[in-house]
């Protein structure tokens, strides 16, 4: 017994508590951003103008990443702006993830006419570029955070539905569900209760990989000032406002990219951990 | 002799986008209760086309033409889905071919059996966990506790397989069809496994359809046999007399081309080619005068 209990005890992954430990990181910083960051985002003061980090000479006490070409806290504003960055990604990636993931398994699962219709809606969706897509979209909606959501969400649910749909397409000629099929259970009783739980482990992974995504995509559209359209800080911003003054201040562009780099491969690792663990064959 | 249960009858089955060429041609074929009934045939003869009929789990591409499936004699084929899904659940069940696949790889066997009695016999679940230790100890597993814990790949084939034995009887079924369930398992196993089946069946005085492409599986376990060849019943009869004196030239190949270790000369040998030829020619006259008589 006490063999079997070893066996059954997870190994620690690194990856999960790596990639775990710096998105609770962001997300605790996010929340309590008043609290954490030393200064307020938006306050300007010429006379401390792009003071470079804590660790170079020149350097104010204070602003330990240093101030951007407005004399604005640089570390401040990378953790007021990942409120913008988490916000589309616990939003849009979910909403993307349930849409997508319902028309995938129904397709996969029941075919013949259901299949027909949403397999052709994806392929109009695929041969239409995306980033056009979304910036058609913000013009006529216009700028704002709901829009970049909106985007997101309309732009990479079929990510969720094609690969939902395969795995599903696989499950449904398994012998099992012949086996639950004789048993008496009903389609919809199947496809809950048998499909689902397997196709699961690459939802959840694919979800997380959609949350870093949709993180980029916030990014991409601040960069190019089609994200929120206040004063507030974004990482999409800040790299595009650091760009211009590489030369003087390499610090303003390369702090949140990091920052951005960072979460954006969190994401992914996370969702490849809570596969390996949510997959009882892998345990 | 009692009525037959499970009671095919001129069974035809076709692809839906050519209904010409038919998969399965005027099958006729009958298992009584108590029964056990080989079904032999070599690759693509239409066996598993068989049994996917019997439970109406026939792929999406494939049509029935004509003939009955009668089960305690109720036509499944023409009956309401809900009757007959329920009617299905509560007089049959199926032995995969497969035991690797026929367990869902992410739910405990506990819930996999379970399952199954909450569904057909109504049981509570605590009085269908107790049901399956039961079973698991009819098939002869020494820690169902353990059992009953794990994943699917956590079991062996063999240990698999008699899970799904176990399922297979779980409801006290009228009639079982057992879908080549040693063709994955390796021959010690298979042996083990073939007796296990024979031994449950006598228990329990269910009627079994074992489909097959081994005549030495047919020799050991069963009463009646029937020969598939090209989707068309060649010989139906009792399993000494097939030995003995096989009508069919084609039965007769079959028999000579089984190994057997008593008289190796005799055994091994290929089919002929002119018996296969003939057969087809038999097939071939079928066809035009069913296709005739459509007309």
């Amino acid at each position: 017994m006490a063999e079997a209990v070893l066996t059954r005890r997870r190994r620690r992954s690194w990856r999960l508590i790596l990639s775990g430990g710096w998105l609770g990181l962001v997300v605790i910083t996010a929340i309590f951003a008043p609290f954490i960051a030393p200064h307020d985002p938006l306050a300007q003061d010429l006379l401390l103008q792009r003071l470079p980090p804590a660790w170079m000479a020149g350097a104010e006490p204070g602003y330990l990443l240093g101030t951007d070409g407005l004399g604005r806290d640089v570390l401040s504003r990378i953790i007021y702006a990942s409120r913008v960055a988490l916000t589309v990604a616990f939003v849009a990636a979910p909403v993307a993830c349930i849409i997508g993931s319902v028309l995938g398994l129904l397709a996969g699962y029941y075919g013949g006419w259901v299949d027909q219709i949403v397999s052709r809606i994806v392929d109009v969706w695929m041969a239409f570029p995306p980033v056009l897509f979304a910036i058609l979209l913000v013009a006529v909606i216009g700028t704002g955070l709901h829009s970049v959501i909106l985007a997101i969400i309309v732009i990479d649910w079929i990510r969720f539905c094609r690969v939902v749909r395969a795995e599903a397409l696989v499950q449904r000629r398994m012998d099992y569900v012949d086996s639950a099929h004789i048993v008496g259970l009903t389609r919809a009783a199947i496809l809950v209760k048998e499909v689902l739980p397997n196709v699961l482990p690459a939802i959840v992974a694919l979800l997380s990989l959609e949350m870093g995504i949709a993180v980029i995509v916030e990014a991409i559209l601040s960069f190019v000032n089609l994200s929120i359209s206040t004063d507030d800080p974004t990482w999409g911003g800040m790299i595009a406002e650091g760009r211009t003054i590489i030369h003087f201040a390499w610090w303003v562009l390369v702090f949140p990219l990091i920052v951005l780099f960072l979460t954006v491969l969190a994401f992914g690792q996370f969702g490849e951990g809570l596969k390996d663990r949510f997959d009882p064959v892998l345990q | 002799m009692s009525a037959p249960f499970l009671d095919i009858s001129d069974l035809s089955i076709a692809l839906k986008a050519d209904s010409s060429h038919r998969l399965l041609r005027s099958v006729s074929l009958n298992v009584a209760p108590g029964e056990v009934r080989g079904l032999v045939g070599e690759s693509g003869a239409g066996k598993t086309m068989i049994g996917k009929t019997i439970f109406d789990i026939l792929p999406h591409a494939v049509t029935v033409l004509a003939g009955s499936v009668r089960l305690g004699g109720q036509d499944i084929l023409t009956m309401r889905h809900r009757d007959q899904r329920q009617l299905i659940a509560h007089t049959s069940a199926l032995i995969p071919q497969d035991p690797l696949t026929a367990l869902n790889p992410v739910r405990r066997i506990t819930g996999q059996m379970t399952d199954r009695l909450t569904a057909i016999l109504g049981l509570s679940r605590g009085a269908a966990r107790d049901r399956a230790l039961q079973l698991l100890g009819e098939v002869h597993i020494s820690d169902p506790e353990r059992v009953l814990a794990s994943y699917p790949h956590q079991l062996s084939g063999g240990m698999r397989q008699r899970v799904l034995i176990a399922s297979a009887f779980a409801a006290e079924p009228k009639l079982i069809v057992a879908d080549e369930p040693t063709t994955a398992l390796d021959v010690t196993v298979q042996k083990q496994i073939l007796r296990l089946i024979a031994e449950m069946q006598e228990r329990h005085g269910t009627a079994l359809l074992f489909v097959t492409h081994d005549l030495g599986v047919v020799a050991k376990i069963c009463r009646k046999v029937t020969v598939l060849f090209g989707g068309s019943v060649v010989e139906d009869t009792d399993a000494e007399s097939l030995f003995a004196q096989p009508k069919h030239p084609y039965t007769a190949a079959l028999i000579a081309a089984t190994p057997r270790y008593d008289r190796p000369e005799e055994s091994l040998l290929p089919v002929p080619a002119e018996v296969i030829e003939s057969t087809w020619q038999e097939i071939r006259r079928a066809d035009a005068a069913w296709s005739e008589a459509g007309r």
